[in-house]
């Protein structure tokens, strides 16, 4: 069974803020619960599925069903990390087309910034079992993405140059959001200059750190139809989960080579009729690395493809992230997978800022790495259709 | 046995053989007697096969640099890395006794033991 048409995406909300001070996790969950719904039109009463992921505080969905008051008939709490809400996007979908609820609400936040959201340490027995392998040399998210970047650069001559034109790129497309962090244009030059933080990764490399949070609203067919907004399809979805294979690593690719083909294949579309891609970008090597896997070029190839302004809307061949991205705009919680959907549903509204707007832009993805890219992670793909 | 009480990972009773060599300043792998892979980290279940017929195996020590990063921003800075062992697998580790700005991806390196949380570890240092 196939999700191809099956559910369409009807409702977004990006939180405006980036610094919430003073609002805590729960509250930014129902502004944006809100906020979704309001977009599409539909209201608390409609709500008959509820999704979400570790940012949530609670056991799973529940202490945020009951404290938004949903009744919901399923609830699914899948944690990816950062790639959970393209996962929820897939799982709603599937939901909806096997006929266990109808409009299913899908909802992020959190609060790195401000402190609210630095979970307690597990229980002894809930630590993972490779932590007394890793925990000792101290892995961060920095230099685990980093080592990813130092062996892409070694196999494939990828340079700092080219994996600094993802940000340059990201900063055009930031100027034109009045929402985003970061609005200043960078050039190739200050981002190579910035500090190192962990070889060969720069500060500029790496994505900002905000509070805030999104929503999604998917509704099956019938609801679509009765709604007025324009009207976003899901076509094809892919997940997949890459670790180290009990030391066989291979740094040089991620889970999006699987999770990709999956949903090529259930779209049948092609990778060359996307028009707009939203690519998780934790980091620039993220990006570059998402592109090869999921065949915008040939692996090794990420490098040349990034150059010269390819990733920038009106001037390059596959415009990403127009809102900015997690590298310029937004990542709230930590989490990217949200704000990555909801710029390629604006994109195919034909909603994005007029500056950033994809031309005839019927065809979109969005992709997320959650986790760890060196070490462990899930990637989903998705492919949504203006119809 | 590890010392449960000051145990930042509990009790563990399959990796005593682990920890009683490590604090002797070896490092041992598993290998599956069903497939005859080598894993790391070990486990009592061979995760190439599931097969539970899995066997220690001494590593020689030697081990080349796979991929590594600096953390700068840390205080002092420290060396992180991914090193290919010599019987196949790569494990994350820490780069010691070395030049920050000296290190490399192919670069010979060679096991030692450094106590980090009262926990004998398996680091590397330029061979």
């Amino acid at each position: 069974m196939s999700i191809k048409g099956k559910a369409y995406i009807a409702g977004i909300y990006e939180h405006p803020t980036r610094k919430a001070e003073g609002i805590p996790i729960a509250q930014l969950h129902a502004e944006v619960a809100k906020g979704a719904l309001d977009d599409a039109g539909l209201g608390l009463a409609d709500v008959d599925a509820y999704f979400c992921a570790g940012d949530a505080p609670g056991l799973g969905g529940l202490a945020l069903a009951d404290y938004l008051g949903l009744r919901a008939r399923h609830v699914d709490s899948t944690e990816t990390g950062g790639s959970s809400y393209i996962v929820h996007v897939n799982h709603a979908a599937q939901a909806i087309a096997t006929g266990k609820c109808k409009v299913a609400l899908i909802t992020l936040a959190g609060k790195p910034r401000t402190g609210g959201a630095q979970p307690g340490r597990a229980p002894l027995a809930m630590q993972p079992p490779d932590a007394p392998f890793e925990s000792p040399f101290k892995p961060t998210v920095l230099n685990i993405y980093a080592m990813c970047a130092r062996r892409h650069m070694h196999e494939y001559g990828t340079t700092a140059e080219q994996l600094a034109w993802i940000k340059v790129a990201a900063s055009q497309h930031a100027q034109h959001n009045p929402h985003a962090m970061l609005r200043d244009v960078v050039t190739v030059e200050e981002v190579v200059n910035s500090p190192l933080v962990a070889d060969p990764l720069h500060r500029l490399d790496c994505c900002i750190i905000s509070d805030g949070g999104g929503a999604l609203v998917v509704v099956a067919p019938e609801i679509a139809a009765q709604l007025q907004r324009p009207r976003v399809r899901v076509l094809g979805a892919g997940e997949a989960v890459k670790h180290m294979n009990g030391g066989a690593v291979d740094l040089t690719y991620s889970a999006g080579v699987w999770s990709a083909a999956t949903a090529f294949e259930e779209a049948g579309i092609r990778q060359s009729d996307i028009k707009y891609a939203s690519l998780y970008d934790s980091f620039t090597i993220t990006v570059l690395m998402q592109i090869e896997d999921i065949g915008f070029c040939a692996k090794g190839q990420g490098g040349r493809f990034v150059a010269d302004g390819n990733l920038i809307s009106g001037v390059g061949k596959l415009p990403f992230n127009t809102d900015g991205g997690g590298l310029c705009n937004n990542h709230p919680g930590n989490r990217g997978g949200m704000t990555k959907v909801i710029e390629a549903v604006r994109q195919l509204r034909g909603e994005a800022h007029p500056a950033v707007q994809v031309k005839n832009c019927d065809l979109a993805l969005a992709h997320g790495t959650g986790g760890f890219l060196g070490t462990r992670h899930g990637s989903a793909t998705l492919i949504m259709e203006r119809s | 046995m590890a010392d449960t009480k000051n145990d930042a990972f509990g009790a563990d009773v399959a990796l005593e053989p682990y920890w009683a060599a490590a604090r002797a300043g070896r490092l041992l792998l598993k290998r599956c007697r069903a497939c005859s892979k080598i894993h790391y980290y070990p486990r009592p279940l061979c995760p190439f096969c599931m097969s539970a017929d899995t066997e220690w195996q001494e590593a020689s020590g030697a081990a080349t640099i796979y991929s590594w990063s600096v953390e700068r921003r840390a205080s002092p800075p420290y060396a992180i890395a991914f090193v290919t062992l010599a019987e196949g697998p790569t494990l994350l580790t820490a780069i010691v006794n070395c030049d920050l700005d000296a290190i490399a991806v192919d670069q010979k390196v060679r096991l030692a033991f450094e106590l980090r949380d009262e926990r004998p570890v398996p680091v590397f240092r330029p061979a």
